[in-house]
Formats: structure tokens, C-alpha cells, sequence
């Protein structure tokens, strides 16, 4: 469970973030909408440490973030980040296995319970068959997925996904997302994802978080943030909204000039 | 499933070793002066017993008080070089960085040649002495130019390196142009590597830092594997990144520094013996770090004693030898490797 407490972060004189509160609970799956902007990153940075908000408190299982250690935050907490810097040519199984890092010491070699357990991961995302081949050389889709793997040899409680279908044709980013929502279900972990694509988020999510300039505009089921006002008043522009025929979900259609007005 | 064990560095660092030891009694059979094969190899293994009585009293001085000493204080620049290349390339991301990438060289340069202008070259430490001086001084200026907000930046930190580098070289052509014909001639030659005064002093100046650096890096080595793929990356797999940063820098610079006091600048060593170890053995740095110590050692040995005896009377400055040969040899591992390893 996360829970934010009023938290305002800047960098240098820009607020970025101005008095979140929310709470996600356990084996949720909350979706971070807004746009460019609106510090749906810098949240999600927020949520793992990489940045520490300069008010407000952060707890995850009741423990405040601050005081945890890094290896401590990384038992609990995996990231799945927009583009993994890939200098390094290492091998699918090596990233994989980079997974263990949290449990081991200093001078620790994985064993052969953090070798099993990042088989059962790549089994688990179909990655195991190409887990000799060097990182840069699959495709975007397959990579995700190796860094899906490596999220799971982490044996979190959570997964932070940041824009994880951005860079994905259609047909990838269903697998993927499709896949999300099974370890989401089956596992019980609890998934916050950041997206541009509301439609997306709409369908996957079981409540999303709408920022603007910062702060929550709305949150809550996606029948209540997705709607024509909202999106208005965040976005500045005409859309319109309906619902997806096949599954209920409020849809999102983007007109052009003459069919605004 | 092929993944880095423990079985695997001890193996891989136990051949390597054994190699090392090959080019160390290697280097100490040949020379200008001759001394029969056989009977420096009984003089040498006398001596580790504490015995004498092998040879001529000058043959035990020239195995024991000449070769010996000078294969060991190579290899340990060698393998300190070799480390610190192979550290400076990760914290920096950059495969281009070596040791001297920033500047440390360039101020134990000054600190040796204000020594050797003020005539304190001929003192038995004065040069080593004044060198550690500048190079501790430039580590400093580097740090405090290249951290913001109190975080290392790599991009700020080579940048901040590789100006001060430029500003000291200014320094050096300076002091050059105004010395004598006779103190030339000992700068140039430190300035290019030379181990022709090396003696055990020298190497209990340097083997704490190299022992000590090596130690703590290699404390590490797990973490530098991740911090490769990105700090964000690191972070996010529970790694104190600013702490690594500060130990990589600092351990890898006093490495640098303790060797280049010693005997002058080396180039080349530090840049291609990490290339060549991550073509043949991957990039994992557990691995790679042991494995870089090793081969740089046996390079520097071997080019050494190359030098001292391809013209022999006559010494060439060793770092002519490491860039002839080891140039060469690189390209050839890049051009054989199927799937080339580099950063």
C-alpha cells in the first residue's frame, strides 16, 4: 500500500508537484494521466525516491519512504522505465538477473535460487528463449519485456510503469499491457502506469489519477475522469467522449477543426 | 546457463596468474647484464627463503636489487593503471576515459617537474613526493569543479577534468621551455614512464594505495555492473549511487596517482588492457576488474622489459613499448571478435 501525504516537490523555483494526497491500495491498478507537464514522472520518480519531495510524506506499507534504504525500497518496489540506456551490450539473462540485486551482498554471485527465480520471470514474459542473445539486439517489444522479467525477479509488491507502451506498435502494446494486467490480477501486484494514452488507461485501469499543473484534478474510477468536462478543463481542447461499445469504458475521439465546433 | 560464478573469476584469475608469474621470472633472466638463466631463477628463490650464496655477489644484486624490484613496481603500475582505466570507463561512460582522463597526471606532472627544476630530483623521494602533491591537489579541484548540487555529474566531472588537464599541460610546456638541457632530459623521460629507479621503497609507496583501491572497488564490482546501464537504472535496483560515485573517483584517482609518482606516465596501459579484458571475458566487473590487474601487470612487465633490452645498453621509455605493441595487438582483438564488448 502507498500512501501520499501532501507532497510538493520542485526543481530549483518550478513547483512540479503542488500538495498530492492519494493512496493506492494493495493489488490495485491506478493509471497517472495528464499532460506534458503535469508531473506525472516526477510523481512516479517521487515514488521510488529517485527524487525527494521537499514537503509532504510518502509511506509504503506504513513505513515512510525517507527512511528506507535503497535495497529495501527495491525489494518492494520495481521500475519499468520509458527507455533503458542500453551502452552495454550484456545478455537477456544478465539483465534478469540484475533483478537479484537487492538480495545480494557486496561481494555476492547470484545462486542458484536467483538464477531459478529469474527463469521462472523470463518464462513468464516468453523471454526465455532468446535469454542468450545480447539486449540490443531484439526488438522494442521483446526488450520491454525482458525488463518486465527483470521487474519480476525483483519479487516486488508494486510496479511503476512510466509511458511502458509509448515506443510500441498496437499489436505489442495490447500483448504488453495485457500482460500487466494478468500479473496484476494473478499475482496481486499493485501497477502504477503513467500514460499518455487515455484510451489505454481507460481500459486497464481500475482508477485513474487526472494531474494538472501538478495537482489532482480528479481521481477515481475511469467513468468519473474521463469525462468530456474534464479533459476540457485539463487539456484546453475539444474532444469527444462516448463509450467503447464492446466494454463500457468511456472512449476518447479526437476531432478535427470543423467537427469541434 | 552461462552466468558469472565465483568458480569461474578464481579459474579465469588463477591462469592469469600463473601467466603474470611466467613474464615475472621471464623479466628477471634477461637483461644487458648477463647472469645465467638457471642461477637467477635459484638467486630469486633463495632470497624468498631468506638465503643467499647461489651466485656472485653481483649477479644476486643485479636479480634482487635491479630486475626483481623493477617487475615488481611494473606490475604493480600495470595492474593499478589497468583498474583504474577500467573504473574511470564506467563512472564516466565513456570508453574513450583512462586514467589520466582528468588531469591527474597532468598535476603529478607539475608537482615532478617543480621538483626536478628546484634540483630535488636526485633526493630518493622528492619526485615521488612532489607528484603525489600535485596529483592529490588536482583530484581535489576536479571534484570541487565537477559536482553540482553536491552530486557527482559524469558529463561536469570529465568536462572539469579535462580543462584543468588542459590548464596544467599549459603549466608543463611552460616550465619546459624554461629548463635546462640536463633537467630536460629527466623530465622528458618522466614524462614518458620510467622505471629505471624503481627499488622497494617505491613499492611499498604504491602497494598500499593499488591494494587498497583495488579492494574497495572490488567491494563494488556488482553495483558498477548496473550503474552501466544508467544511474537511474542503478538506483532503481537499490544502489546508493552517489556513494558508489564518490568511491569509484576517489579510488580510482589515488590509484592513479600513487602510480604515477612513482615512475612517471605511462600511456595506453590503462586504456587498452580494460578493452582487451571485456573482448575476451565480458563486461561484468567482478571479472573484469581481477582479470584487468592481471593482464595490465604481465603487459607492463613485458613492455618494460622490452624496453630495457631491445636496444640495450641504451633504455627506451617504456610507454613507447606499450603503445607500439599494444596498439596493434587492440585492433586485432576488435577485428577477430564476433561480438565486440565494449562499453
Amino acid at each position: 500500500m502507498i500512501e501520499v501525504k501532501s507532497v510538493s516537490f520542485r526543481y530549483h523555483d518550478d513547483w512540479v508537484l503542488r500538495d498530492l494526497s492519494f493512496r493506492v491500495d494493495k493489488g490495485e491498478f491506478i493509471g497517472v494521466i495528464g499532460p506534458n507537464g503535469s508531473g506525472k514522472t516526477t510523481l512516479l520518480k517521487s515514488l521510488y525516491r529517485l527524487l525527494s519531495p521537499q514537503s509532504g510524506e510518502i509511506l509504503l506499507d506504513g513505513i515512510l519512504l525517507k527512511e528506507m534504504t535503497r535495497t529495501g525500497i527495491a525489494r518492494k518496489i520495481a521500475v519499468v522505465a520509458q527507455e533503458t540506456q542500453l551502452l552495454f551490450p550484456f545478455r537477456v539473462m544478465e539483465v534478469v538477473l540484475t533483478g537479484r540485486s537487492p538480495y545480494l551482498g557486496h561481494l555476492m554471485f547470484e545462486s542458484e535460487r536467483d538464477l531459478d527465480i529469474a527463469k521462472k520471470a523470463m518464462a513468464w514474459t516468453d523471454v526465455l528463449p532468446f535469454s542468450e542473445r545480447p539486449i540490443d539486439e531484439l526488438s522494442g517489444g521483446e526488450r520491454k519485456r525482458v525488463f518486465i522479467a527483470r521487474a519480476l525477479a525483483q519479487e516486488p509488491d508494486v510496479i511503476l510503469l512510466d509511458e511502458p507502451a509509448a515506443s510500441l506498435d498496437i499489436h505489442h502494446q495490447i500483448d504488453f499491457l495485457d500482460l500487466i494486467l494478468t500479473l496484476n490480477r494473478e499475482r496481486r501486484l499493485t501497477i502504477v502506469m503513467a500514460s499518455h494514452d487515455m484510451n489505454l488507461a481507460s481500459e486497464f485501469c481500475d482508477r485513474l489519477i487526472l494531474l494538472k499543473e501538478g495537482r489532482i484534478h480528479k481521481i477515481g474510477p475511469p467513468r468519473e475522469v474521463i469525462t468530456r468536462e474534464n479533459i476540457e478543463n485539463v487539456y484546453g481542447c475539444k474532444v469527444w467522449v462516448d463509450s467503447n461499445p464492446l466494454s463500457g469504458m468511456p472512449r476518447i475521439t479526437l476531432l478535427k477543426k470543423e467537427a469541434r465546433s | 546457463m552461462k552466468i558469472m560464478t565465483l568458480k569461474k573469476v578464481v579459474l579465469i584469475s588463477s591462469l592469469l596468474g600463473a601467466l603474470l608469474i611466467l613474464v615475472i621470472l621471464i623479466s628477471i633472466l634477461v637483461g644487458s647484464a648477463h647472469v645465467d638463466p638457471l642461477r637467477s631463477i635459484h638467486i630469486l628463490f633463495q632470497s624468498l627463503f631468506g638465503l643467499t650464496g647461489a651466485g656472485t655477489e653481483t649477479e644476486e644484486a643485479i636479480v634482487l636489487s635491479i630486475r626483481f624490484p623493477r617487475a615488481l613496481l611494473a606490475g604493480l603500475v600495470g595492474a593499478g593503471l589497468s583498474v583504474s582505466g577500467a573504473i574511470f570507463q564506467a563512472l564516466l561512460r565513456n570508453p574513450l576515459a583512462d586514467p589520466y582522463i582528468l588531469g591527474v597526471s597532468s598535476g603529478a606532472a607539475v608537482g615532478a617537474i617543480i621538483a626536478i627544476l628546484m634540483g630535488l630530483g636526485t633526493l630518493s623521494l622528492g619526485t615521488p613526493l612532489a607528484s603525489s602533491i600535485g596529483a592529490l591537489l588536482t583530484i581535489l579541484t576536479v571534484f570541487y569543479f565537477g559536482k553540482q548540487d553536491g552530486k557527482i555529474h559524469p558529463n561536469t566531472l570529465l568536462l572539469a577534468g579535462v580543462i584543468t588537464s588542459s590548464f596544467l599541460s599549459a603549466l608543463i610546456m611552460f616550465f619546459i621551455s624554461v629548463s635546462q638541457r640536463e633537467e630536460l632530459h629527466t623530465i622528458i623521460f618522466w614524462l614518458m614512464g620510467d622505471f629505471s629507479l624503481s627499488n622497494y621503497r617505491a613499492i611499498r609507496v604504491v602497494l598500499p594505495y593499488v591494494l587498497l583501491g583495488f579492494f574497495s572497488l572490488y567491494l563494488h564490482a556488482r553495483q558498477l555492473n548496473l550503474i552501466l546501464s544508467g544511474e537511474e537504472n542503478a538506483l532503481q535496483l537499490g544502489v546508493d549511487v552517489e556513494r558508489l560515485k564518490l568511491i569509484s573517483y576517489f579510488s580510482a584517482s589515488l590509484i592513479t596517482a600513487a602510480s604515477v609518482s612513482v615512475c612517471g606516465l605511462i600511456g595506453f596501459v590503462g586504456l587498452i588492457v580494460p578493452h582487451s579484458v571485456r573482448l575476451l571475458f565480458g563486461p561484468d566487473h567482478r571479472l573484469l576488474l581481477p582479470a584487468s590487474a592481471l593482464v595490465g601487470a604481465a603487459f607492463l612487465i613485458a613492455s618494460d622489459t622490452l624496453a630495457r633490452t631491445l636496444l640495450a645498453p641504451v633504455e627506451l621509455p617504456v610507454g613507447v613499448i606499450t603503445a607500439a605493441f599494444g596498439g596493434p595487438f587492440f585492433i586485432y582483438l576488435l577485428r577477430t571478435r564476433k561480438v565486440v564488448r565494449t562499453i
